[in-house]
């Protein structure tokens, strides 16, 4: 009996450390105007023409970087499975790599490495840089999942039924193993859309007009709005789990977690 | 894409036994390996060589030896502590809240609900969560609101979040949850048996924890503190802004994003140095999490 009431008190312990800053902010956003309860900084905030278009900039930046994910990921898995499956330790170790190294350092690797070169003297090339960036911090994710994914489904008798109708390896991807792993992809895109719209590292390093530096840019010269934009950033990590919890009971996804960044 | 042969067609699992025959199955992993060259490999080693140059590429160690500058010393030490608190208590935090819902046997729902929203808030971290910090402990947050109440405020009481502490209490925010999603299949790994045979021989619960949980135990909490203490000294954007990524600070990452944005004095080796202390601290803590980890995964490998 013990034991479940220190359960119960480390818990709430544990809860109240969650959910009062939740709270904190929630209200915050809310009180803008004095005395009253109200969305005045929500207005406020989507009413600027800075948040439509760092915003809409972060969705353009995302998807690029679930397709680019998706496009090298999948054949990868899928050959590695079919063909060099000892190989797969190693680009497993590939793919938690982003665990070790942080975006700072990734960040200014990249920089370094790709000075005076087109892909840091233009606005294209840093673009290039912050999606294939994205792309390194969606690897873990997005290929555990669908690693997974490919697991569940027999490879080598779905190849050599589609080779024996006379299917050409592009056939085998876009109408064998992309319909079969689908669900796993989706698993993937979800953790990889909400770390990349609210990311703040690398798009303020690469002077990326994202929507994680606009947060920051506003909170030097607003006091309320910035909550508003944590709110409407919480809720969008928020529904991008939630969507995956709901589409991940239909297929192992990634359980493992990032944190820091 | 590899060639097709005849003889792949009809065997495509096993390619490579084809006799004498070179196996081409190497080309299919050549878009990803590149992708790893480019935005991993040769930065990485970039970074290297380039810590051991000077301007006019000559070698040098003077890079290195400015990683002993006081103030640099003096940063590497602050995030050292910093990460080092964070995951101590957040790991602790963590850890009672996972055994809470394991071994506490606190219903389902409560142990699902902690695993979804530990997904969500260990991915929390950033620019909104200092936000999140500032309307709480902030001058103008609600906790001070309440305070105001009876006349007092935080900074009487000693306390600034702008400070070591706020930072830290910040960062255990993303630690606790962390930690919760690497203990769990750890207490969901002691088996009920064990304790079961401990208690038929006569052993008290105190008795059970000293020779069999915590041993069984200790492996997983240590891998896990060493990869939450990872995971904090390689954070950036929540100290950014809670600090405004100003010359005062000394989070490490945050000097290293200052000698790109042009905010420090632009020093490229030293900035190249820092960054490989960077990664040297990163692979002095993923390596004794690997072996942790190798050990622990002995007893929840059911």
């Amino acid at each position: 009996m013990r034991r479940r009431l220190w359960s119960w008190v480390w818990l709430a312990v544990g809860a109240m450390y969650f959910v009062i800053p939740l709270g904190a902010t929630l209200q915050f956003s809310l009180q803008a105007k004095r005395g009253e309860m109200g969305f005045t900084a929500y207005r406020a905030a989507f009413a600027s023409p800075r948040f439509v278009e760092s915003f809409g900039f972060s969705l353009r930046v995302a998807a690029a970087t679930i397709l680019a994910s998706v496009l090298l990921i999948v054949p990868t898995a899928y050959w590695v499975q079919l063909r060099l499956p000892r190989l797969r330790p190693l680009i497993e170790f590939c793919t938690l790599l982003p665990f070790v190294v942080p975006a700072v350092v990734l960040v200014f690797g990249l920089i370094r490495s790709y000075n005076r070169t087109p892909l840091t003297n233009s606005s294209e090339g840093l673009a290039v840089l912050l999606v294939g960036s994205y792309v390194v911090l969606s690897l873990p994710y997005m290929y555990r999942s669908v690693d997974n994914g490919l697991r569940a489904i027999n490879v080598a008798t779905l190849t050599e039924a589609a080779q024996s109708l006379g299917a050409g390896w592009g056939m085998i991807l876009r109408a064998v193993i992309f319909p079969n792993v689908f669900v796993a992809i989706l698993s993937g895109a979800f953790v990889t859309f909400a770390i990349v719209m609210g990311e703040f590292t690398i798009a303020f390093l690469l002077a990326q007009p994202g929507f994680g530096p606009y947060m920051n840019q506003v909170s030097s010269s607003k006091v309320y709005e910035p909550s508003a934009l944590a709110v409407v950033s919480f809720a969008l990590t928020w529904a991008s789990i939630a969507l995956l919890q709901i589409v991940g009971r239909r297929v192992s996804g990634p359980r493992l977690s990032g944190g820091g960044r | 894409m590899a060639v097709r042969t005849d003889t792949q067609l009809l065997n495509p699992a096993q390619p490579r036994q084809i006799g004498g025959r070179v196996s081409w199955a190497w080309v299919g992993i050549v878009p990803f390996a590149l992708f790893i060259a480019a935005f991993l490999l040769y930065p990485a080693v970039s970074i290297i060589t380039q810590s051991v140059q000077d301007e006019q590429r000559h070698i040098t160690f003077g890079n290195l030896a400015n990683l002993g500058d006081p103030f640099i010393r003096s940063s590497y030490l602050y995030t050292f502590e910093l990460s080092a608190v964070t995951a101590i208590l957040g790991g602790l935090l963590g850890c009672l809240m996972a055994y809470a819902v394991t071994v506490g046997a606190v219903p389902q729902p409560v142990r699902s609900g902690l695993l979804s929203f530990s997904g969500v808030a260990s991915n929390f971290a950033g620019i909104p969560l200092a936000f999140a910090f500032i309307a709480t402990l902030g001058n103008l947050g609600v906790v001070n609101a309440l305070l105001g109440n009876f006349g007092l405020n935080l900074r009487m009481l000693g306390f600034n979040l702008y400070t070591f502490w706020g930072l830290a209490l910040t960062y255990i925010y993303f630690q606790i949850p962390l930690m919760v999603l690497v203990m769990v299949p750890t207490f969901d790994g002691l088996r009920r048996e064990w304790l079961e045979a401990a208690e038929s021989l006569g052993a008290t619960p105190a008795q059970y924890w000293r020779h069999i949980g915590v041993p069984v135990l200790l492996p997983s909490v240590l891998g896990g503190v060493v990869l939450l203490f990872g995971n904090a000294f390689g954070a950036h954007a929540t100290a950014f802004a809670l600090t405004g990524g100003g010359g005062g600070t000394r989070v490490v990452t945050i000097l290293i994003g200052a000698q790109l944005s042009g905010d420090a004095q632009i020093n490229p080796g030293l900035g190249n140095a820092m960054a490989v202390g960077m990664i040297g601290v990163m692979v002095l803590t993923i390596v004794p999490y690997i072996l942790l980890q190798r050990r622990a995964e002995r007893w929840t490998r059911r």
